[in-house]
């Protein structure tokens, strides 16, 4: 168990120990989508949905594992019981609503066994969180994710207009204002725990 | 004979540089960044992934006749899944230290994409024997490149290299490099240095064309 109180884990997963710029995770859509500012405010929506979804998987997953005593089990189950619920929720919002799954619907798939997702799974596992604190921990997990892809999103739609030496544009350019980013969110340590 | 031994060197060299999982094909970007703040802890995740390349495409290689195309994906997640868990395991048995420091990171190699990647575009393809050198390669060059990106780190962020210093007391260490923040920077570094060694070779090349 983990006394940590709700507020102090949702701060602390959105802003101090954010998931793209503190873990590194989720790097591969984080600089795939954050191109267009619309792109990311979707992709940022889709990954904090799935997120939640993982979080009640793997809190479920968990106490059937512990009730068998296979941890050893843990992490394929994980990957293959988040991604076909995923999919199952696709399904349900296709049938739905047409809508919202028009918004976000084409990300699903590409963030199923994204390591952002596995890897919130796998922190609240080892941090022993409650059912509520991992439900806590995702939404701050989703929204710190959504954020720093928006924040991205808006430097790089600037970056489009100025003049980059070939050499850097591209990969290199969107590496360094990620650990500009990433600097500006260390601002932050010292919120919650 | 002589011909097909070129080809199985070429498998394994063409990892090394011309598509390097990291810097060329920039796929498994997240434990490369997120591990690499001492030279150390590099070295071990690079080792961990090449282990579960290398087993990987053994198997896939091995069960490419029994794999239905449409069930692949989940059957190569399931394989992959299962050597990561016995690294988890390995480590864990080897030194409880070093899998403190390398944390989650162990069990994320799950979702490398650099894994799945080769499993889906080689491994299934391809004999046993030339899935294994595929997977050496690629893992020596993910491990080099880990290792490239740790030793910048270490050196700017602590003043030393696999934990041995290598600047006197009075270097000013650089903490940002040990921070997240520093994984981009040297990554972008890296990749500035690589992108211009193959602007230079694509001039060259296209020079000697014309001449």
């Amino acid at each position: 168990m983990n006394d940590a109180s709700h507020w102090s884990i949702f701060l602390n997963a959105a802003l101090v120990n954010n998931f793209v710029l503190a873990y590194f995770l989720g790097i591969c859509p984080f600089f795939g989508v954050s191109s267009k500012l619309e792109t990311a405010v979707r992709m940022g929506g889709a990954v904090s949905f799935v997120m939640l979804v993982a979080s009640v998987c793997a809190f479920l997953i968990n106490l059937l594992l512990d009730a068998v005593n296979a941890p050893f089990l843990r992490i394929i189950s994980y990957i293959l019981v988040i991604s076909s619920t995923v999919q199952l929720v696709e399904m349900l919002m296709k049938k739905l609503s047409p809508t919202t799954f028009r918004a976000m619907g084409i990300y699903l798939p590409l963030i199923t066994t994204n390591c952002a997702i596995l890897g919130l799974a796998l922190f609240q596992t080892n941090r022993g969180y409650s059912f509520t604190q991992s439900v806590v921990y995702s939404l701050g997990a989703g929204i710190g994710f959504a954020l720093a892809l928006v924040l991205m999103a808006g430097v790089r739609e600037k970056l489009e207009l100025n003049e980059v030496p070939d050499l850097v544009k591209g990969t290199v350019a969107a590496l360094v204002v990620a650990g500009i980013l990433s600097m500006g969110f260390m601002g932050f340590a010292g919120l919650g725990r | 004979m002589a011909s097909k031994e070129v080809t199985s060197t070429d498998e394994f060299v063409k990892g090394l540089w011309r598509d390097n999982p990291v810097f060329v094909q920039v796929l498994g970007m997240c434990p490369a960044l997120a591990v690499s703040n001492t030279a150390m802890n590099a070295l071990a995740m690079g080792l961990a992934t090449t282990f579960v390349l290398l087993m990987s495409g053994l198997s896939v290689s091995l069960l490419r006749g029994f794999i239905p195309r449409e069930a692949r994906i989940v059957c190569y997640i399931c394989i992959i899944a299962t050597f990561v868990t016995s690294v988890d395991y390995l480590i864990m048995a080897l030194s409880l230290e070093l899998h403190r420091a390398l944390g989650a990171f162990i069990a994320l190699i799950v979702v490398n994409c650099l894994i799945l990647g080769r499993a889906e575009a080689f491994a299934s393809k391809n004999k046993p024997g030339r899935a294994l050198l595929d997977g050496l390669g690629m893992g020596v060059g993910f491990t080099v490149a880990l290792l490239f990106i740790g030793v910048v780190r270490e050196i700017l962020g602590s003043g030393s290299i696999f934990g041995f210093a290598v600047f006197p007391d009075s270097f000013q260490t650089w903490t940002v490099m040990v921070l997240p923040s520093g994984g981009f920077f040297a990554m972008a570094l890296w990749l500035l240095i690589v992108n211009r060694i193959k602007k230079k070779e694509a001039e060259t090349e296209k020079a000697e064309a014309t001449a």
